[in-house]
């Protein structure tokens, strides 16, 4: 835990699991409960994080033992031996996985509630994420409205994985409502739409699911800068979980390359792509794809030293160790920057705000 | 470098100047004169179409303007501005030459020059006198003011 001494830590992903729809009926209606005692309706069971993988759970936790499932396993586990100041919490409840609007907009509100009382109420530490209804883009706006009233909730979580592309003009009204409300986009690795998982049709397995998982990041940043997001919400500010960041240079220098080229189908465009995603665009550090001795050359690639935010994505399991998951730069602003300033800006933690 | 008439508005000649390859434009009767060498990488640039300047303030809008005043060079696209020869992306890092042209009545060349590449030879073949209507197009290598 030395690396982590003395510095001011933000962990920018920690996660709340749903154990099964049972644990929300305090803040679902008579309707949907017995819905889901009388049917085969279970709520959304679709996960990105399948309970057998070892990617899914640190291998020093019982997954019988209801991991991350209670305010009092986040701190005994992550809150306390890291001694964070804050974490980020994201309950990625899949509820886009859900056709039927008013379930997914029910589950959604059930499962907001509970992480507002049972996680956000009690630990002064944790800020939130708001779950919606990832198919409905109008009653996710009903519902960002009505969470946001809360100001521990501090950004809104999308699955990376989208039935369309977050630019497009579908979503505007969510990113109206997002940026007016000071509040974070974050893009989060997973996503249950029904549409294959890549690009190009349905893997055979969970392992081609997750390698390919950086390729959706970059459809969702390109269509953000494409569509002009971010002319039109200026304020707009984006955080990438779990997406990996050793293909940001390469992908950069890509996208300008080809602006350069073809930027007449989009002439709102008026900066080179990297510009916008520099100004924009966050991404946690968990997992690392890239050998940590090979880390400070992606890192001078990348070229900025506001980027990237340190997370543990915790119960999910990346690295030996939480200090593991600490870049290997040597101590001083950029690591301060990454361990907990940027997240400290983006989040408008401590009265900062960029 | 010829004349009016073998240069109307919409067309472009190229021509090698003291070792240079030239484009010259005429862009609804202004006549226009960039380097043909593109400074990204040595691209044929005055080969590329010619497209108006287009803009935007926000999603949606498509502000087109100065038809024909832009060229994206034909290797990777890069456009630039006839007029200044500023790239649209980089203007201030990224160039091309552009040259000042100028129509002179043809009673004001002192003679017509040389059609550029060529040299007078030992031979000369019997010429019927032709007239030619109009005035010149004349290309000066100084370059323009920016
Ligand atoms: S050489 Fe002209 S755009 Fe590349």
């Amino acid at each position: 835990m030395s690396a982590l001494n003395g510095t001011a830590v933000i962990d920018a992903d920690v996660h709340a699991l749903v154990p099964s729809i049972e644990r929300l009926f305090p803040w679902l209606d008579a309707h949907w409960q017995e819905v889901a005692q009388t049917t085969q309706f279970r709520g959304p069971t679709d996960t990105p994080y399948p309970p057998s993988a070892a990617t899914s759970m640190r291998p020093d936790l019982d997954p019988a033992a209801g991991v991350a499932e209670t305010v009092e396993d986040l701190r005994a586990h992550v809150l306390d031996p890291t001694g964070v100041e804050a974490a980020i919490l994201v309950c990625a409840y899949a509820t886009e996985a859900i056709k039927n609007p008013d379930a997914a907009a029910a589950l959604s509100t059930a499962a907001n509630s509970w992480v507002a009382e049972q996680w956000l109420a009690s630990e002064p530490r944790l800020h939130g994420s708001i779950v919606v209804p990832g198919l409905h883009p109008t009653l996710a706006v009903e519902e960002i409205e009505r969470c946001a009233e809360n100001p521990r909730f501090v950004q809104v979580v999308l699955p990376v994985r989208s039935f369309a592309p977050y630019g497009n003009r579908i979503w505007w009204p969510l990113l109206d409502v997002v940026t007016r409300h000071g509040l974070v986009l974050n893009l989060h690795f997973g996503g249950a739409s029904g549409d294959p998982p890549t690009s190009v049709g349905w893997p055979s397995t969970y392992l081609e699911e997750y390698v390919d998982m950086p390729s959706a990041f970059q459809t969702q940043i390109m269509s953000l800068v494409a569509e002009g997001a971010f002319d039109r919400f200026p304020d707009l500010r984006v955080l990438c979980s779990e997406s990996g960041f050793a293909w940001l240079p390469s992908f950069m220098w890509r996208f300008d390359r080809l602006w350069h080229a073809l930027r007449r189908e989009m002439p709102w465009v008026r900066r080179a792509p990297s510009a916008y995603i520099r100004d924009h665009i966050r991404v946690t550090t968990q997992p690392f794809d890239v050998p940590v001795d090979e880390f400070p050359r992606v890192y001078d690639h990348i070229g900025s030293d506001e980027l990237l935010c340190y997370a543990t994505d915790y119960p999910h399991w990346q690295s030996e160790t939480v200090a593991a998951a600490v870049p290997p730069l040597p101590e001083g602003p950029a690591l301060q920057a990454i361990l907990g300033g940027n997240a400290r800006r983006l989040f408008g933690l401590g009265g900062e705000r960029n | 470098m010829c004349t009016t008439h073998e240069l109307p508005p919409g067309g472009r000649r190229i021509v090698e100047v003291e070792g240079r390859s030239i484009g010259v434009f005429n862009v609804a009767g202004d006549y226009l004169a960039i380097r043909n060498r593109c400074p990204h990488q040595g691209g044929p640039l005055c080969e590329g179409v010619q497209v108006g300047e287009l803009t935007s303030d926000l999603p949606g809008d498509y502000e087109h303007s100065r038809p024909g005043e832009m060229i994206r060079c034909p290797w990777h696209g890069w456009e630039f501005d006839l007029r200044t020869g500023a790239s649209w992306f980089d203007p201030a890092r990224r160039r091309v030459r552009s040259y000042k042209v100028q129509v002179v009545p043809r009673g004001e060349l002192e003679e017509p020059p040389p059609r550029p590449g060529l040299h007078p030879g030992p031979y000369t073949a019997e010429t019927v006198p032709v007239t030619v209507e109009g005035a010149y197009v004349v290309l000066e290598l100084a370059p323009s003011g920016n």
